[in-house]
């Protein structure tokens, strides 16, 4: 016993370990509950029950399909790149994983804490566009090369606006480090300030992770599913772990950035007794029900519709508003020191 | 200007939004539980055939061969001949269900209601073989589903 304490204490690396596979197993099971959340929402939006089979409620149904795909035979098309092919869906699961390290749970719970971790953050999604291309060029076939090219040109649009949102941020927490940004003053109108941007980040995220209406990379009814149209079993469902990894990644980021992470909502103190983590997952939970009511009720955008609204809305009014909320915070001397 | 300010503050996204959390919580599932919960069927419900009997256990068929002429699909054969006490009825009633096209036309045709269709969708089977029923199969039918084909005929009886 007093060895595993001294090992515990003594030896940073384990706890890292411990800590790092808590949270990947977390995120596992969280992933596989959001797709069950998904099909449920989405069932009672449009008058269905949703998986009822497996299970009481059919809240086993993940299992069952998470042992599905285990236990299917994985294909590799016979013009394909076999290691580019097997690559991409490690790739983009993996950078789903490790982007989490610099997420803040609660006060001190964060396996990085390091002082530039939304630059961390951004250059881990940006790179989650070479897994998608890669598939897409590996399966040497055209409708994975083309949900790959859309995908790739789509994230990057997104990107560019989504960079100039974090600005904003930053101009009013004066910290990259994503515990300062929770934990800077947000006086009231510094948040309505934001709150625009928060929509527009809503928006730009859900172009980011390719979810409904930005779907146009996987567009099952035009592409029949974009660049993961080759893959089957495993490598299908690291794509699968992935995209929803994402998404519960980008919740996550928006939280920290605009609701405030751990904190009770709207600086409620008597609610502080409930533990901060409580919350992170609850806000959490509630910009992904945003994913899912999005998916429910919008249909897909146009190619050009997505290309104009990333560029020539969201990018305009995006740079307007770094220059407007700069201009505000000097006016009102509330630059951060 | 209008357009442009229900475009840029996003109105009618937003409406649509709130419609899908309409249904969402205020508007009652229509899905089911199949195997669980059925549906309802109506009286005319033209299911899977049986053959009926009277109350006192003789069979209705008297083995007029009407429904074996009619039969569209020609699913139905009949064999009669005269019983040892003297009334005619069939020694052999076979419908090939994987001809029939349930038209009802051999129930129409049915000048005792012997033949009828009846409430069970649920008769499918592994092989092909059992889609064949001969007469021992449709009077097992009738027995078993007797209760509910009568009143369905009562039902239907005053809009015919």
């Amino acid at each position: 016993m007093d060895l595993i304490v001294s090992i515990w204490s003594d030896y940073w690396i384990v706890r890292t370990v411990v800590f790092t596979l808590i949270t990947v197993v977390g995120l596992l099971i969280a992933v596989a509950y959001l797709t069950y959340a998904e099909r449920k929402v989405m069932g009672a939006m449009q008058r269905r029950q949703g998986p009822m089979t497996v299970g009481p409620f059919g809240l086993l149904q993940p299992i069952a399909d998470g042992v599905k795909l285990f236990s299917k035979e994985t294909i590799i098309p016979s013009q394909a790149h076999r290691v580019v092919f097997l690559l991409a869906p490690m790739i983009l699961f993996a950078l789903s994983l490790v982007a989490w390290v610099v997420i803040p749970f609660d006060k001190g719970w964060v396996l990085a804490n390091i002082n530039v971790g939304v630059l961390y953050l951004f250059a881990i999604s940006s790179m989650g566009v070479y897994g998608v291309i890669m598939a897409g060029w590996a399966s040497n076939s055209r409708y994975a090369f083309l949900g790959a090219l859309r995908s790739a040109s789509q994230m990057v649009s997104y990107e560019v606006s989504m960079g100039l949102i974090i600005v904003c941020v930053l101009l009013t927490t004066g910290s990259l480090n994503l515990q300062e940004i929770v934990l800077a003053p947000r006086p009231f109108w510094i948040q309505a300030m934001l709150f625009p941007m928060f929509v527009v980040f809503l928006i730009s995220i859900l172009a980011e992770t390719n979810r409904a209406p930005f779907d146009l990379p996987e567009g099952e009814s035009e592409i029949t599913g974009g660049f993961m149209v080759e893959y089957s079993a495993m490598a299908f469902a690291l794509f699968f772990l992935g995209e929803y990894a994402n998404m519960i990644l980008m919740s996550a980021i928006t939280v920290t950035l605009f609701l405030g992470g751990w904190l009770p909502p709207f600086g409620f103190e008597f609610l502080a007794f409930v533990p901060g983590i409580i919350w992170f997952a609850l806000k959490t939970a509630m910009i992904l029900f945003v994913f899912i009511w999005a998916r429910a009720t919008l249909p897909r955008f146009r190619y050009d519709q997505l290309m104009r609204l990333g560029w020539k809305v969201f990018l305009p009014l995006t740079l307007f508003w770094v220059v407007f909320v700069a201009g505000m915070l000097i006016t009102f001397d509330a630059l951060p020191k | 200007m209008d357009n442009f300010a229900r475009a840029f503050f996003l109105t009618e996204i937003v409406k649509g939004f709130l419609l899908t959390l309409k249904y969402m919580f205020f508007v009652p599932r229509v899905t089911i539980n199949y195997p669980h919960e059925k549906g309802p069927i109506s009286p005319r419900f033209r299911g899977e055939h049986a053959l009926r009997r009277y109350p006192n256990g003789e069979e209705r068929c008297i083995a007029c061969k009407l429904c074996e002429a009619i039969c569209p699909a020609l699913a139905i054969t009949i064999e009669a001949e005269p019983r040892d006490d003297g009334s005619r009825r069939t020694t052999r009633y076979d419908i090939d269900m994987t001809k029939c096209i349930y038209c009802g036309l051999c129930q129409e045709a049915c000048p005792v209601d012997a033949i009828v269709e009846g409430p069970n969708f649920e008769f499918a089977t592994e092989t092909r073989e059992e889609l064949f029923y001969n007469k021992e199969k449709l009077l097992e039918n009738g027995d078993r589903w007797e209760a509910q084909i009568a009143a369905n005929l009562i039902a239907n009886a005053p809009y015919r």
